[in-house]
């Protein structure tokens, strides 16, 4: 274990360094920064692999000299889960990476943004392992920055610029409060290390209890990306180059998740009344419903993934809030379910949401645009993104036999299960959580169905389109990796569910893997056969049995016949990209539908000819969507502080006189103090 | 082992068999409300075999996705009906999934079948994936919501054994409200997944009315046999699921050959007493406009809310 974490440590210092010594050398720091950050996640794969294993949980540890500060690690099964989950990720992305940044040849420094990479990949690595709060707080604050530069990369361009900016607020507001939850530890501990945290000296009051809970929720949730404090999202992930956004979207806000699940089942023991779940669940219901709405009507491809993932980091809160709601009765088999349901999509929406940000990438690569609209047929030009991406897109439907349709299945029972609870409103309020993911699991397909649609299939609707290629084979290799994963994942529950379970179970004291295994494995059913099962294998042997049922029937009535090409029916006109639906027609029927939650407005101008106003020289059509939450939330309080700022600014007129003056007087102040 | 097989055949020749025969049925009852013969409740056999025959002919801009899309059409419709209990209550895949897994088969179907609207390139066939798009997205949650409102009274979200029950009787209906409002929500969506009057109108080709047509306007020869057997059986699928259900009378509860024989004679007598009820439907009531249909749907939602919400009531 410890050569194995040395071999990730070695392998991301390397690629931290080595790069920097080759200065001006692009495609020998491409490598080399790639190369090792592949080492290091490898390793980390295996590290991850092993501590799932492992009997007792692996430590180490190493004193410093400031106080409260040791850095400690531990390796338990839900650390090595998320050490797995981001090695996952890190050795597809570092594969990626190494085709990728060769558009960045000559504008941006590789070596740099290999250093960062492999900084990133480290400090996620150091956030789920650590032991000690302090040593936490290092890496998270360090994963924050570096994830920073990462997001402004191409910093020449304002709008990134301003999401840079925009994240790098928020993600210190997040910061301070994860600071003020475990200062909360710390009092009753008297120490730093997770230990005391967990077997504080003086227990916790219910009331400093409860205000922990609350404030983790907050601090880690700005992190996660829950609704109301998702809106960085769709700044920060757009803003960076693809295999980093990959990485944000996929893993860095799974750390949140992490260390939302440390803190209540682990810190605080997994006791705690009903209504704390209660309100995980509604902040993931709420979230999942509003992250795929307000992604149904982005248009830029990386945006509308960044609203995704507020849907998934929704979704997986409502496994766990269903799990926190039956922990509190008791209910522990039930509380495993809830919490290995949200586990499980949680590596998996790691692995398509991955896969998601590679395909966009690639279409970047292919096109220079995020625009959909100007995409269209790229799946003839692009066959192999293409084909990985539809992958990708089903997944993240939930449709079967992918990954995404065993986990959101999962979520679905957790929250059926309901009729165990012993309360009329819990009973009632769990399956309109379910109606809820129901309606989100369909609107996310609309979504992908309209992504693949637009973008890939039909005719090219720009000449950026019209002259992508293909993207060179490292990039297709990554991708291809978490494509089988995608697949994989969901036809071997039988695989994932044991090992799951050695993490649920520490954390609940029930092992239920033989429980939710039936027909040795085949078949998933969480309370027991009779109330529901699902066998994904099965499921994939039916469609492909169907498939080829088709295939025999066409053949056997109609015998061989050759299919005729001919153009599009266009009622007499020629097809062009023009006749096409777009995106925003896609969406238009369901835009009217939801009007109240999204308040389009229209603007039409139009010109008219000056012989005739029958004719229309000019004309100009604007539909947006009203950003309630920066409207109503944020647009107030930052004014707020903006209008401090003017008020303090008159006392800072750039005088030295005056500034000097002050230097003084807070020197005399200070000297008072003293005596 | 032998046995299931046999089932699962019989299954299987069940829903390709009849599925025609419910369309043509559905179309005789129409003509006749009209004062027409119309053709042979037999004609749609005659169809299909005579699409198989034909060349297909494909539009030149489209992918291997439009080619592809039947055969999995075909693949995940007929899936979803080896879910479903028909003649006999305990279906042998039904470990396969419940009422979930149904949902999410059928979505998969749509999801293609939305891809290869827009895959030509015209505006009818994205015209048509949109608003399927809209109608998918509205039934489902209705969907899923009312069978789990039936489900509930069984202890079961599996289908097979939610109609095993009720057909033993092991689980009584003490209180019809719920299942009630359950089965006005789940014969709105099935009218409206099935893309019957008033959501939708199958013997349209009209660009202002059509739903489904629209998608699959490019299609033709056998793609467009698939497609068309699929969505027949899609109708087989959601009227064994309301006949199954909620009256599960004569279902064959055990593997005798009388109480198969009996299964099937009543089984048959139901979906197509249900078909009957479509055409009269169809023949008495216009279609309603798209955003209009958004209303319809709302209903069956929250007809389906209403039932869950009542079931905990009533029980206390």
């Amino acid at each position: 274990m410890l050569n194995l974490f040395f071999l990730l440590f070695a392998g991301y210092v390397a690629g931290l360094f080595l790069p920097l010594c080759f200065p001006a050398k692009p495609k020998i720091q491409n490598v080399l920064a790639h190369g090792s950050a592949g080492l290091g996640s490898g390793a980390g794969i295996l590290l991850g692999v092993m501590g799932l294993f492992a009997q007792e949980p692996w430590t180490a540890s190493v004193q410093s000299t400031i106080p409260f500060l040791s850095f400690a690690v531990r390796l338990d099964p839900l650390a090595s889960f998320f050490v797995l989950t981001i090695s996952l990720a890190g050795l597809a992305a570092s594969v990626y990476a190494i085709g990728y940044v060769t558009e960045f040849y000559g504008r941006v420094s590789i070596a740099a943004l290999g250093a960062l990479f492999n900084g990133f990949l480290l400090s996620m690595t150091l956030v789920v392992i650590a032991d000690n709060g302090f040593f936490f707080l290092i890496a998270w604050e360090l994963m924050s920055l570096l994830s920073y530069f990462l997001v402004v990369t191409e910093h020449k361009k304002a709008e990134v610029r301003y999401a840079g900016l925009f994240y790098l607020i928020m993600t210190h507001v997040g910061t301070a409060f994860v600071i003020l939850a475990f200062l909360i530890f710390f009092q009753a501990g008297g120490s730093f290390s997770f230990e005391a945290f967990r077997h504080p000296e003086q227990p916790l009051s219910e009331g400093m209890r409860t205000l922990a809970f609350l404030i983790a929720l907050i601090g880690f949730g700005t992190k996660a990306g829950i609704v109301p404090l998702h809106v960085w999202l769709p700044y920060a992930h757009p803003a960076a180059p693809s295999h980093i956004s990959a990485l944000m979207s996929g893993v860095m806000i799974k750390t949140a998740i992490y260390a939302l699940i440390r803190v209540y089942f682990d810190f605080l023991g997994g006791q705690f009344p009903w209504w704390w779940g209660f309100i995980v669940l509604v902040v993931g219901a709420v979230s999942a419903l509003l992250g795929v709405m307000y992604a149904l009507m982005e248009h830029d491809l990386k945006r509308l993934l960044a609203f995704h993932s507020v849907e998934n980091i929704g979704i997986i809160l409502l496994g766990i809030g269903a799990g926190m709601i039956f922990q509190s009765y008791g209910l522990k088999e039930l509380a495993a379910l809830g919490l290995l349901a949200g586990l499980y999509h949680t590596i998996n929406h790691a692995v398509f949401k991955a896969l998601l940000f590679f395909g966009a990438g690639s279409l970047l690569y292919a096109t220079h645009t995020r625009d959909m609209e100007e995409y269209g047929g790229l799946l003839r030009r692009m066959p192999w993104t293409g084909a990985f991406f539809l992958i990708g897109a089903i997944s993240i439907s939930a449709l079967p036999p992918t990954n995404g349709f065993v986990s959101e299945w999962l979520v679905f029972q957790s929250l059926f299960l309901s009729f165990q609870l012993p309360t009329v409103f819990l009973k009632l309020m769990l399956p309109i959580a379910a109606a809820m993911l129901a309606l989100t699991g369909v609107l996310a397909l609309v979504c992908f169905a309209k992504v693949f649609g637009i973008s890939f299939l039909a005719l090219a609707r720009s000449s950026h389109a019209r002259h992508a290629e293909e993207v060179p084979i490292p990039m297709r290799i990554g991708m291809g990796i978490l494509a089988v994963l995608c697949v994989g994942l969901g036809l071997a529950p039988m695989i994932v569910v044991p090992l799951l379970d050695r993490i649920t179970g520490p954390l609940t004291g029930v092992s239920i893997s033989d429980k939710v295994l039936a027909f040795d494995g085949w078949a998933l059913a969480p309370a027991n056969v009779e109330f529901a099962s699902v066998s994904p294998p099965m499921l994939a042997a039916l469609l492909i049995a169907g498939g080829l049922l088709g295939l025999f029937l066409a053949f056997l009535f109609g015998g061989h016949l050759v299919k005729r090409y001919y153009k599009t029916w266009g009622c007499g006109i020629n097809s062009s990209p023009r006749l096409e639906y777009t995106a925003t027609g896609f969406v238009q029927p369901i835009k009217r539908v939801f009007s109240t939650i999204y308040q389009p407005t229209i603007k039409l101008e139009t010109e008219f000819l000056e012989e005739s106003r029958y004719f229309t020289k000019h004309r100009r059509f604007e539909i947006h969507i009203e950003p309630i939450f920066e409207k109503y939330l944020y647009h107030p309080v930052i004014n707020v502080f903006v209008r401090i700022a003017d008020r303090v600014r008159i006392r800072q007129a750039g005088s030295l006189h005056l500034n000097l003056a002050y230097i003084l007087v807070a020197l005399v102040v200070l000297l008072l103090f003293a005596l | 082992m032998l046995q299931t097989i046999t089932l699962v055949v019989a299954q299987i020749i069940v829903l390709l068999g009849i599925s025609p025969f419910l369309v043509g049925l559905i179309r005789k009852v129409k003509a006749r409300l009209q004062c027409r013969r119309g053709a042979g409740i037999f004609q749609p056999y005659a169809d299909l075999a005579k699409l198989f025959r034909k060349q297909p002919v494909v539009s030149s801009t489209t992918s291997w996705i439009f080619t592809a899309t039947p055969y999995i059409l075909f693949a995940s419709t007929l899936s979803a009906g080896l879910l479903v209990p028909t003649f006999a209550s305990l279906t042998p895949l039904s470990f396969t999934g419940g009422v979930i897994a149904l949902v999410y088969l059928l979505a998969l179907g749509t999801f293609f079948l939305i891809l290869a609207g827009l895959d030509a390139g015209s505006a009818f066939g994205g015209m048509g994936s949109s608003r399927e798009a809209l109608v998918a997205s509205l039934t489902e949650p209705a969907m899923i919501l009312s069978i789990f409102a039936v489900a509930m009274t069984a202890g079961s979200t599996n289908l097979s054994t939610i109609v095993h029950k009720t057909a033993l009787l092991e689980s009584v209906v003490t209180d019809p409200a719920p299942h009630l409002m359950a089965l006005a929500a789940l014969c709105i969506v099935a009218i409206a997944e099935t893309g019957r009057v008033p959501v939708d109108n199958p013997a349209t080709h009209l660009e202002l009315t059509m739903i489904h047509e629209a998608m699959v306007l490019e299609y033709s020869g056998r793609y467009l046999a698939l497609i068309e057997w699929a969505a027949a059986m899609k109708l087989v699928v959601f009227l064994s699921l309301i006949a199954n259900l909620f009256a599960p009378w004569g279902i064959a509860t055990t593997l005798t050959p009388a109480a198969i024989g009996i299964g099937l004679v009543a089984y048959l007598l139901k979906i197509a007493g249900l078909a009957v009820l479509i055409g009269i439907l169809e023949s008495m009531i216009a279609k309603l406009r798209l955003f209009r249909v958004t209303e319809l749907l709302g209903a069956a939602f929250i007809l389906a809310l209403l039932g869950v919400v009542f079931f905990y009531i009533l029980r206390g």
